[in-house]
């Protein structure tokens, strides 16, 4: 029993303590390099080989800035904002099934608790943006507020088309049913894009970076942060898209498998099914960055209406549909 | 899972507590978010998940969000607080807390709940698994899950007529 416990929490310590930090340190030396090149230059390329050990030298630095806290702030929130940003990045991640038979908590109700955990990270965003008591600040919380509450509707439905067609609110069984019969990209294509957007919405990414659109806003909710706290918020977002990555690739592409490639039994099948999800949502890493790099802002008037106009009826209709096709003409 | 029960059931008072008398209105949404998220943990201590990921994602992430919206868009200062205090407000909140605790003692009595010892409760209720949920709210509670649909509809409508006073 008390092993059992023990062993889980290093799991958990390993995965969401060690791995992801790392993961996100390296998406922030990706992000400068690719962005880098597809501005024709090179990027941050001093540090180690091909510059890979920047992110330290950043973090070094940030550690080693002073710390401040400017005097008109609500000070127990103001410094309370950043670790509600951040510690609910970390624990959405735990219902991921990374590997075969892989994920820190294999719940029943894998992907409610995600959406559970995840619209509690607009508190902190939200806090940080009025603790600050700066307009820029609070005008960038109140955007994201009501950013991430419209768009959360949009991707908590778009995943419901999903659990009709496997019966299985499980991540590890929506994995289970993909390798059996198909990608579930193939038959619901409509609620792959819903959902690829509004996590790019969610995660605050361009082209919906709106609450920290730095050409209106300074910097948004974090304008009066510096030092670690302002690096907290900057983990918790790419931390947010390595998430968000995994649960496309869980959702849509098949998790760990790959179709027509039985995984082999015992502990290399476990090392090559984690190979594989990694190979793909480091993919979908990449993709956030392609389109930071490519795509303007939106608008925020244009943001609203695609979430609340366009998405949200989308989505709907896709619910609808998906529904009838299995209740009439494929039951099962 | 006793000492966990207590745990939240004491955090979930202490924050409602505070809740209440805060005077910043940031502050006492931020309090209840708590209290839901303390309620959340309690239905996990009797494995009701599905109700426990509900309860985060519907009230704290969603209703107190908004909550928290209005009060940071309204900004009201001490002044204007003051305003919305009075001894009438006063009897009517006290009043209301009354009617309110005396029908949650009712239906709790009635429910039985007042005999199951804390910690058993996790065998008693496997009532928690969305099949379950599904099954009691479309097949047994029909009606008055229609009515609560049907209510809120009306609250939608509503909600939309205010907003565009064109329309008239």
């Amino acid at each position: 029993m008390i092993w059992d416990v023990l062993g889980k929490l290093l799991h958990a310590f390993l995965v969401v303590g060690l791995v992801l930090p790392l993961m996100a340190a390296l998406m922030v030396w990706a992000e400068r390099r690719v962005s880098a090149f597809m501005q024709d230059r090179l990027g941050p390329n001093r540090v180690g080989p091909a510059g890979l050990l920047q992110p330290i030298a950043d973090v070094l630095k940030f550690i080693f800035k002073e710390d401040v806290i400017p005097g008109h702030v609500n000070r127990v929130m103001y410094v309370l904002a950043p670790l509600m940003v951040f510690v609910p990045a970390l624990i959405v991640f735990s219902v991921v099934p990374y590997a075969r038979g892989m994920a820190i908590a294999p719940l029943n109700i894998g992907i409610l608790l995600v959406f559970a955990v995840s619209s509690l990270g607009v508190y902190g965003i939200t806090i940080g943006g009025w603790a600050s008591n700066s307009k820029y600040s609070l005008y960038g919380g109140v955007r994201a507020s009501a950013q991430m509450i419209s768009y959360e509707l949009a991707l908590s439905l778009s995943v419901i088309p999903i659990f009709l067609v496997t019966g299985s609110m499980n991540l590890e069984s929506v994995v289970a049913w993909q390798a059996q019969n198909v990608w579930l990209l193939l038959p619901l294509f409509p609620a792959f894009i819903i959902f690829l957007v509004s996590s790019y919405a969610e995660t605050n990414r361009l082209p919906f970076d709106c609450p920290e659109a730095e050409t209106e806003l300074v910097a948004g909710y974090h304008t009066e942060y510096s030092s670690m706290k302002f690096a907290i918020f900057f983990m918790a977002e790419y931390i947010n898209m390595i998430t968000f990555s995994a649960l496309v690739v869980t959702l849509f592409f098949g998790g760990y498998t790959l179709p027509f490639l039985e995984l082999p039994a015992g502990l290399w099948g476990t090392v090559l099914s984690g190979c594989i999800f990694a190979a793909k949502v480091s993919f979908f890493l990449f993709l956030f960055l392609w389109v930071r790099w490519t795509l303007p802002r939106f608008r925020y008037d244009q943001l609203m209406d695609l979430g609340w106009k366009v998405m949200l009826p989308a989505c709907l209709v896709l619910i609808v549909c998906t529904a009838g096709v299995r209740a009439f003409i494929w039951p099962g | 899972m006793t000492a966990f029960f207590w745990l939240f059931a004491v955090l979930a008072v202490a924050a409602a507590m505070l809740a209440i008398t805060r005077r910043n209105g940031v502050a006492a949404a931020l309090w209840v978010a708590l209290v839901f998220v303390c309620i959340a943990a309690q239905f996990v201590l009797m494995r009701a998940y599905f109700l426990a990921a509900v309860e985060v994602l519907v009230y704290a992430g969603a209703i107190m969000v908004l909550f928290l919206f209005v009060i940071m868009l309204l900004n009201l200062d001490e002044k204007e607080a003051a305003r919305l205090e009075g001894p009438r407000l006063h009897a009517a909140g006290v009043v209301l807390a009354a009617l309110f605790l005396t029908g949650l003692v009712f239906t709790v009595r009635e429910a039985g709940l007042f005999e199951v010892p804390i910690g058993s409760q996790g065998s008693m209720l496997p009532a928690g698994e969305t099949g379950n949920v599904a099954r009691d709210l479309f097949l047994e509670f029909l009606l008055p899950f229609e009515i609560a649909s049907f209510l809120l509809l009306a609250a939608i409508v509503g909600a939309v007529l205010i907003t565009k006073r064109r329309l008239t």
